[in-house]
């Protein structure tokens, strides 16, 4: 594998340099990579203002060669590397004012690579960060007994992955809509709007193991903290996606959008995280002979 | 093509038959010649039947493959025996054993209690399928089987810190037991997933190691944290 080696670091020497792949037959050259993937270009962004949605679907509709029933197909939304990976995740926990995350970073190769893990990493971080600052607020009290509350894992997946999927589906679907009704000049492929709601929620991650920290305020601070990141990084990529429409539906799309964010970073605090200083309602003790005692604290 | 000459030898056959019955005969015939049964591919080390030999032997030749495999995950060196002769029995004990001795935990109410039996095997064999699949779709090269079967076997060490934390609980339940029990999972988190890395690291793509090893990383933290929290009644 010794030229693999040397690709790779020629590769990352000279991240622009073209590079030609001939290993798979559904594997387009690499030279687009080389080519786009260069932010701060800022005529890059006005040349492709124009025929960004021809470009985007000419290089999407090369790429998908393989039909879907095979692995192939599947394995071209995973075609990114280490680099490409951290370097989207950057991208959405620090969003470049007037930069577009999808063009900056996706650029036609969306990945699933990113949103799968990003969400699984999620569910198990509030799981994990519920549970251990349920366990420090309620350390010194007597009669708390911990339990590992195991369901909530489950329910933080079904949350949250359903998120990911259904809410791109519908933003999709309803860009489709206003496409079919209004020219607009960018569109974005089912792919893409699922890989900017993937990244968009990183930022969620820390914030979720901040929120062990039993402060009220510190939880709220850091929930409109992590809130703006992501929810400019969502409004910077759909905003020219709707400007040209009906002024009132494009605002009314991005105000849901940012409210849909924080609907899910505000319902995840509240179920997952118990409320700290204040008094905790007495636990309620199954006794064997059937009647229920409440313990007054 | 290939039908005609066996369907004219045969009709040679009952010819050449038909004319012995013709003849009368009072002793045997000795035939001699060759027949070769196909039996697909010979393998080098199965020159002998293994029907006839003992149940025994048989099961003492897998269980010392399961046990060499044991071995080398205790001592991960790069040898390819894992991968090459892969099995899943290994695991399956592994995860059955696990997924018991994480039973009888907490059970005020069934709603917060640890995880349930089906729950730690559909995360375990799920986990490890997940995993083999990423790194397929990543570019891997190493076969699904080969995967899952190093993924399970990499569980050993933490099934080791299950048996020690449940030791160590029957002591006692204070902090000291947990500061125990949490070094001891940490430091067998930490052999799992070095284990594991050190199997499935050469087979992918070297600008991708970091996308392949972080889900496997995760599959034992999680494993880990299930190990940690079981609190017994």
């Amino acid at each position: 594998f010794a030229e693999f080696d040397d690709a790779a670091n020629l590769l990352a020497a000279n991240p622009d340099a073209t590079t030609i792949s001939i290993d798979e037959p559904s594997d387009i050259p690499k030279t687009k990579h080389g080519r786009l993937q260069q932010p701060g270009r800022e005529e890059d962004d006005e040349l492709l203002g124009t025929d960004d949605s021809d470009k985007t679907e000419l290089l999407a509709g090369q790429k998908k060669s393989a039909p879907f029933w095979t692995f192939e197909y599947y394995q071209t939304f995973f075609d990114v590397d280490t680099y490409q990976v951290l370097d989207r995740i950057k991208g959405s926990v620090f969003p470049v004012p007037g930069k577009n995350f999808v063009r900056l970073y996706i650029r036609s190769n969306p990945d699933l690579y990113g949103p799968f893990w990003i969400c699984a990493t999620l569910v198990f971080a509030i799981a994990v960060s519920g549970n251990l600052s349920n366990f420090l607020i309620h350390l010194g009290k007597p009669t708390y007994h911990y339990v590992p509350e195991f369901r909530k894992v489950s329910i933080a997946a079904t949350t949250i992955y359903a998120y990911a999927w259904l809410v791109p589906l519908a933003l999709w679907g309803f860009l489709m809509w206003r496409n079919s009704k209004v020219m607009n000049i960018v569109s974005y492929s089912f792919m893409e709007i699922v890989c900017v709601y993937g990244y968009s929620l990183f930022i969620y991650i820390p914030t979720a193991i901040l929120w062990i920290i039993p402060q009220r305020v510190v939880r709220w601070v850091l929930v409109v903290f992590s809130l703006c990141l992501s929810g400019s990084v969502l409004v910077m990529t759909f905003w020219p996606a709707v400007r040209d429409d009906n002024r009132r539906i494009a605002l009314a799309t991005v105000a849901t959008i940012v409210l849909l964010h924080a609907l899910l970073a505000v319902g995840c605090l509240a179920y997952f995280f118990d409320a700290p200083e204040l008094d905790f309602p007495a636990p309620i003790i199954p006794v064997h002979n059937g009647t229920i005692i409440t313990k007054v604290q | 093509g290939r039908a005609a000459p066996p369907l004219r030898a045969d009709r040679l056959g009952v010819a050449q038959f038909a004319e012995l019955a013709d003849m009368s005969l009072s002793g045997d015939i000795t035939v001699e010649g060759e027949i070769t049964v196909p039996v697909g591919a010979p393998s080098p080390d199965e020159d002998f039947s293994t029907l006839d030999e003992p149940v025994r032997e048989t099961i003492m030749r897998d269980l010392k493959a399961v046990g060499k495999k044991f071995v080398h995950v205790m001592y991960p060196k790069k040898s390819s025996a894992l991968l090459r002769d892969w099995d899943l029995w290994g695991p399956l004990v592994l995860c059955v054993s696990l997924a018991l001795m994480l039973q009888g935990g907490s059970a005020d109410s069934k709603e917060d209690g640890g995880p349930q039996f089906a729950e730690v095997f559909v995360i375990i064999w799920f986990g490890a399928v997940v995993i083999t699949l990423n790194s397929k779709l990543l570019g891997g090269t190493i076969s699904f089987f080969q995967s899952l079967c190093v993924l399970g076997y990499c569980v050993l060490p933490l099934t080791v810190a299950m048996l020690v934390c449940r030791l160590v609980l029957l002591a006692g339940s204070g902090t000291v037991s947990f500061i125990v029990r949490l070094l001891v999972v940490l430091a067998m988190f930490a052999w799992s997933t070095l284990a594991s890395t050190a199997f499935l690291a050469d087979s992918q793509p070297p600008n991708r190691k970091a996308l392949v090893v972080y889900p496997i990383f995760l599959f034992y933290f999680v494993i880990s944290w299930m190990i940690l929290t079981f609190t017994p009644q």
